[in-house]
Parts: structure tokens; sequence; C-alpha cells
């Protein structure tokens, strides 16, 4: 019933073959059902700043109110779950904080990051994301985008300028529309997802999904979906094996079973001795 | 910058540069590229570039225009792509980034402020909604405002992606023992799992300097001549004899 015996969360990050420097940075924590991933841009070192400041803010937040919240209820207000309510002013705070700092530091001008976050609860997955970061799930036989890139691309493709297909060969792949820290506001895209025992999730930077194809990455999680570390280590090599020209980074969660949040005084008594 | 080559007969005519969001082709003299010749349509085609690609528009001409040698509406252009108008040939090509800043700067991820962008598509499609503006930066820029980046290498990017494995070399494996003895699975795919779910697996991964046998799940881990491995990947060399669940295989590079 504890998050930790249902989840299993493995994180890997890589410079890959090109690049220096790493402005990946990835959290995650099975205790707490949480999974976040920013993929930072700016000169010098301040995509890592900006990746390694909302990470390290929004999980250390969040932390703290996973333990005391009760993220499925509604918002009398909003009338969605308390969960987006949440996301957003962690999300406000932290972009806030990138943004002063990329302000009053010259050397972090213009300094931002992607972000895309899932955080798990009472079987369902609130997942949030700002840029081209995304989240995958593989259910039994299917593989499936569930984030939608905030990317030039992406609007190009909606608008139907460019299909799909063409758009992999297409020279505008690295151009984000929204990114967390640039402006003084920004707003993230946050949506709710049943949760199935079973369930593979990914959250990757675009550094695996420009190299590797979905197609390979559904297999990848098909075959060694057992031996999730090892799948991890696999997806990051295959970036690497195809060019590796961006870093690499994924979050894989697998859901052993059911986590419903403890609902009659008897369950929540159980639980509070668990 | 992408320019298109003319030619007729294998005799180049002139040379245009892509500099303009939407370059007009046709017979009529207030077109960008003027080809006065009656098989081409008074607006015969445009050519609309947004930063680092550009997309063929044929205008509802009377003779059409081909792409490598088939009709298109609307076609998505790719380096050395050849567009053809009546006699005529326009040959796309997209000039990468020579030299200097290496390629890997121009790829970084950057943002985009959508006002520096107009939908050029004005056509059918409406523009999608406007995207809230912001600045980004890169290396080579840092706190740069303009989007305008030369493109990353070429299709290698994603065509990288589509054939990883190309020229890694074909090997099989073929079983030793067990109910199977003497049947032969070949190496194609990127993984290939052996064993048993729930007993013993391995993964036998394809790269592109060599197939490497890692252990998935189970107790026991593969043995590989005779020893047994650790979690490492382990490289496989034409021959080797492995144990996965008590059957033995031999794996061979196919010639």
């Amino acid at each position: 019933m504890k998050l930790a015996e249902v989840l299993e969360v493995v994180t890997r990050t890589d410079p890959g073959v090109v690049r220096a420097h790493n402005e990946d940075a990835v959290f995650g924590s099975a205790d707490h059902g949480l999974a976040i991933l920013a993929d930072g841009m700016g000169g010098y070192n301040a995509g890592e700043v900006a990746s390694g400041m909302a990470t390290t803010l929004l999980s250390s937040n969040l932390l703290d109110l996973v333990q005391t919240c009760s993220p499925q209820e509604m918002d009398g207000q909003s009338g969605k779950r308390l969960s987006h309510r949440h996301i957003q002013e962690q999300v406000a705070g932290a972009n806030e904080a990138i943004y002063n700092a990329a302000q009053s530091q010259p050397q972090y001008a213009g300094m931002g990051t992607t972000l895309v976050m899932a955080w798990f609860y009472d079987n369902l997955l609130t997942v949030a994301h700002i840029g081209d970061s995304r989240l995958y799930r593989l259910r039994g036989a299917e593989f499936q985008q569930i984030t939608r890139d905030h990317s030039l691309l992406q609007e190009q493709i909606d608008s139907g300028l460019i299909t799909a297909e063409d758009a992999k060969y297409s020279q505008n792949k690295n151009l984000v529309t929204r990114a967390l820290g640039v402006d003084p506001e920004v707003e993230p895209e946050i949506h709710d997802y049943d949760v199935e025992p079973g369930d593979v999730y990914l959250l990757c930077s675009d550094g695996l999904n420009d190299m590797v194809e979905d197609d390979e990455i559904a297999m990848t999680l098909q075959t060694l979906g057992s031996n999730l570390p090892l799948a991890g280590d696999q997806l990051i090599q295959m970036a690497n094996d195809n060019g590796g020209k961006d870093n690499v980074s994924v979050i894989l969660i697998k859901v052993r079973g059911d986590f419903a949040a403890p609902r009659g005084w008897w369950q929540r008594f159980l639980a509070w001795f668990k | 910058m992408a320019k298109l080559i003319l030619s007729m007969d294998g005799l180049v005519l002139k040379e245009i540069s892509l500099n303009k969001e939407r370059v007009t082709i046709g017979r009529k003299p207030h077109n960008d590229i003027q080809i006065d010749n009656l098989a081409i349509s008074g607006e015969h085609a445009a050519i609309v570039t947004i930063l680092n690609d550009s997309f063929l528009e044929d205008l509802n001409s009377t003779n059409g225009t081909l792409v490598n040698g088939q009709p298109v509406k609307k076609h998505f252009l790719r380096n050395n792509d050849v567009v053809e108008l009546g006699k005529y040939k326009l040959k796309y090509v997209s000039e990468q980034p020579a030299g200097g800043a290496g390629p890997a700067d121009f790829e970084k991820t950057m943002l985009i402020r959508p006002n520096v962008m107009k939908n050029p598509q004005e056509s059918a499609k409406p523009a999608p909604e406007a995207p809230p503006a912001m600045a980004k930066a890169t290396e080579s820029q840092p706190g740069g405002v303009g989007p305008v980046v030369p493109g990353p290498t070429p299709a290698a990017v994603a065509a990288g992606a589509a054939t990883p494995t190309a020229s890694a070399p074909t090997a099989a494996i073929q079983l030793l023992t067990g109910a199977n003895a003497g049947k032969e699975l070949e190496l194609t795919k990127t993984l290939t799992t052996l064993g048993k779910p729930g007993v013993q697996v391995a993964v036998i991964a394809r790269r592109p300097h060599g197939f490497f046998i890692t252990h998935v799940e189970g107790a026991q881990f593969p043995i590989v001549n005779g020893n047994v491995l650790d979690a490492q990947a382990h490289q496989l060399a034409d021959h080797d004899v492995i144990e996965i669940a008590g059957i033995k295989m031999e794996f061979f590079f196919k010639t």
C-alpha cells in the first residue's frame, strides 16, 4: 500500500557523446511517488543552473507537501484536483526563482529549462510539463506519448503545415515555445490519468526521442521491463550509439500494484501503523 | 541559408537564396523567380521558409509541379530535392553551418519568441494560436533575442535514428541443445531476448560496434564459454557458446 512498495523508479542522466556539460537534471522518489525531469538551456553552465534549480526546488517543496496534503481531493475553486493547485504554486515559485536569478546575475541571463513531472497518488497520475521534455506510457502492448511538446514543430504539425513523418527531418527541432524561468509567469500544462498495475512510465529529455525512434523505445521497455535499471541503461546507450548529440535523461516508473488512498477511518487507522 | 539552383537541360541558369519568408515562382514578372515559358503558369508555385525548413506549394498550376518525379501539392523540402516545373528544374540545397562554431552549438534547445514568426502559410490553414513570447540564449549568443539559428547537421539527426546499426555486421544464434536444437535465430533487432520469462532471461543488444549479452532476470546469470557472467554487459565473440536456462547455444557472425 505504501508507494515505495508498488512503484519502482529508476533515473538515468548522461551528457551524451558530443557535449561536455550535462544541462539535464532528474529527480525520482518512489516513496513520494514523484518524478521530475528538466532540460536546461542558456549559455555556459546557466542551463545546468536552471534545470538544477527546477528539480531541487520542486522536489524539496513537493516532498514536504506530499506527506501532508490530499492531492486527490477536489479543489472547490477550480473544480480540479488539489494536485493541480499544488503543482501550479510550486512551479510558479520555481519559475520566479529561476527568473530572478537570470535577471540579477549576468552570467545566468536568458537561462531557462523545460520541465516534465509525474506525481503518483491514489491510483492516479498527475502530469505537468513545459517545453519539449516528454512523458510516455507503456500499457500492455500499447506505447503512447502522453505529453504534447510545446515546440514550434508540434505547432506546425498541429496546424497541418508539416506531417509527423516529415517532422523527423525538420531542422527546427530545437525550438520550444514555453520554458520555465524565462518570463515572470509561466503556465504548466497539467492533466490527470488513471494508473493501472503493470504500467511503465517514461519521462525523457529530447536527447532520447530525437536520437531513438519511438518504436525502439517501446521495444526496449517491452523487452527489458522486468529489469528497469537495465532498461534505463539501454535507452541511454541507444541514444549514444545513434550519435548522442544531446544530453540524454530518462526516468522510468513501473507500477507493481494498487495504491488507492485509504478511505474509511479503519483504513486510515491501519495505514497509520504501516 | 538554403538555396535553389535553377537549370534547364542540365544547364545551370541561376542560383536563388531563400532569404525571404515566401518566394514565388511563375511566368508573370512580379514573381520572385520569373520563368518566362508558356508551360509555366502565371503564379506557378511558392516556397515558404520557416527558419531552417522550407515548404514547396503548387499554386494550382496548369501543368503541375513535380518533386523528384512525383507530382506534389505541398511538400516539405529536403536537401537535394529536385523540383520540376515544365522543362525547368530547381534543386533545393540546404546549406549547413560550416566550420566555426561546432554544429552541436546550433542544436541547443532554444526558446522562440513567436512574434518573430508569422505563420506564412496564409492559405487555408488558420494560424496556430500564438503561444506566450519568450527570450532565449545559447552558448553562441548569450542573452540573444533573434531565433535565427543555422540548422544542425543534415538529416543525419533523424536518419541516424532510423538506421543506427546499418554498418554493424549481422549475427545469429544457433541452439545446440534442448527441444529446438539446430534452430537458428538471426539477431536483426536492436534487442533480442533469450530464455524463459520468470526463470531466466538474457538480452543480446545489437550495437554499432558489436553484440553484447546482458542478464535481465532470474537467479541464474548467463554462462559464456563456461564462465558465469556478472551484471555487466559482455561483448560476444564469434563462436561463443552461451548457456541460458539450461539451453546451450552458439553465437556466430554471418558473412
